[in-house]
């Protein structure tokens, strides 16, 4: 893809401005890193705050009397259980036990529902959702991607940066709820969410107001001096997620992974009222008994076990490494892979093929990092 | 703009060499440290390993990729930079300097003669850019 066909977001000429190396990501042009490194930009998030620029997220309302039974057909978890200003993670699972995406379901009022789902594949979501959408049921869907920028604050003093800037007071909202209100005077939803493993906020608002943001929430945080908060990018994203041993689609999921593969049984709720799409395929999987699953390893000796490297025990090629990385603040190499349940354990020894050599891994418990409360 | 001595050859792979009688003394250069972003981990040959000019001699990793290293002359390694092993950001930092990888005992000083000189490592990164 060239560059002149890159989705944008509001804040691209603000990332360009602050040094921000641009990469295609999923087909936005998004940056990885700005000046200060992924290094320093996770170390930062995970000890004072970093600011993310996710505008690129997709937005999907749902609203109307069937709003609520028809997300709970297309997703995994069980909506009826949500109340106003609450949130989930969630899966929009296919027919076969597959996985379309995973999202955020934020529920406005019994009538009115939004979905949040990955970027590169809003598309592909929206015209699945739609895809179940008969004339039987009474709502209206709406893909409104373009109306809103999205901008993650994380970190341990997220929550006092951003108060400075807004009247809610944001105490009062639990993690994984949610409120509607004005930051710096402008309208937005206020989100007690993130990507990272640490405590914070993700503001959804007009893009217009994308830059004012960013910019007041630099300034809140005090960007540029020492101990400051810092503008973070995809890299230091990608490793803040792992270190939480969160789940990144087309890595841990995908269209022929299920949410029970990828260790997400806590958001898969097949005995709901209903079930879901496919939730028949997925309490067949789970009876016959799970072949692979995601299990977290860290190195033990020199190198680092990247995605796609086959995992050995022996001699016999038993998994792959679906995501892996240094941790930047474990300060150790890690990783997620696929491993049959009989190798999956913690304390199992397991070879990593990096380019022709096998190197020492060890399965470990997730999360690899817990934020201290 | 990176830095690109004046004292250095440098091959399209984005390494430089320095010559000292029949040792070649080789890191990566700033444009290549630049573009890899932070470098967490070497892997390096060891001392006495043989290489052919152009062969990988070992690897260059950071946060968040892996980078073959290719040795732009021929011969055997007299040194490795053990150095790197703690201080692998010594390869961000200064690429030119703390940040030389391996020292190589030239089987064929003139391979590294025909490298280019700084003047056109510079042509070659921005035709390219």
């Amino acid at each position: 893809m060239s560059e002149t066909e890159l989705k944008k977001t509001p804040l691209n000429a603000v990332h360009r401005e602050m040094g921000g190396k641009m990469v295609d990501f999923g087909g936005w042009d998004m940056p990885v890193q700005y000046r200060a490194g992924v290094i320093e930009e996770h170390m930062r998030c995970r000890t004072v705050a970093g600011l993310f620029d996710v505008s690129h997220m997709g937005e999907i309302w749902v609203e109307g009397p069937d709003a609520i039974p028809f997300v709970n057909r297309i997703t995994t978890n069980d909506v009826t259980k949500l109340v106003d200003g609450q949130a989930h993670y969630s899966a929009l699972p296919n027919r076969e036990g597959g996985t379309v995406d995973d999202l955020l379901v934020y529920r406005f009022g019994p009538e009115k529902l939004l979905l949040v789902v990955n970027a590169g594949t809003t598309e592909k979501d929206w015209d699945w959702i739609k895809s179940h959408h008969s004339e039987h049921d009474d709502l209206g869907m709406r893909n409104a991607s373009a109306e809103y920028c999205q901008i993650a604050i994380q970190g341990p003093k997220a929550t006092e940066m951003l108060q400075t800037l807004t009247e809610t007071d944001l105490s009062a909202i639990k993690y994984y709820h949610f409120t509607t209100g004005q930051v710096d005077g402008v309208d937005a939803i206020i989100s007690r969410t993130g990507y990272t493993g640490e405590d914070g906020f993700e503001v959804y608002a007009a893009p217009e107001f994308a830059e004012q943001l960013w910019n007041k929430m630099l300034d809140a945080g005090n960007f540029g001096e020492d101990g400051g908060i810092l503008p973070c990018g995809l890299a230091a994203r990608n490793t803040l997620r792992l270190e939480a041993a969160m789940s990144l689609y087309g890595h841990e999921l995908g269209d022929d992974i299920s949410t029970y593969e990828a260790g997400l049984g806590w958001i898969t709720k097949p005995a709901k009222e209903g079930g879901f799409v496919g939730s028949d395929k997925l309490v067949a999987q789970k009876e016959a008994g799970l072949t692979r699953k995601i299990a977290g390893f860290e190195m033990t000796e020199p190198g680092i076990g990247r995605d796609g490297y086959d995992v050995y025990v022996g001699d016999e090629k038993v998994g792959v490494v679906t995501s892996g990385s240094p941790a930047p603040f474990l300060k150790k190499n890690i990783g997620l892979a696929f491993l049959p349940p009989e190798f999956a354990n913690v304390g199992q020894e397991i070879k990593i093929d990096i380019r022709g050599k096998h190197v020492s891994a060890v399965v470990v418990p997730t999360p690899f990092y817990k934020r201290q409360k | 703009m990176s830095n690109i001595p004046e004292n250095l050859r440098y091959s399209k792979d984005h390494e430089w060499v320095e010559v000292n009688g029949d040792i070649a003394t080789i890191g990566i250069t700033d444009y290549a440290q630049h573009s890899l972003g932070d470098v967490v981990y070497i892997d390096m040959p060891r001392v006495g390993d043989k290489f052919a000019a152009h062969e990988a001699f070992g690897s260059v990793e950071s946060v968040k990729a892996v980078s073959e290293l290719f040795t732009p002359v021929g011969g055997e390694v007299a040194e490795v930079n053990d150095g790197l092993n703690d201080t692998p950001e010594a390869v961000n930092n200064e690429p030119y300097t703390t940040g030389w990888m391996v020292k190589v005992k030239m089987d064929n000083p003139g391979e590294a003669d025909a490298m280019l000189s700084a003047a056109e490592y510079e042509e070659y990164l921005e035709a390219s850019a």
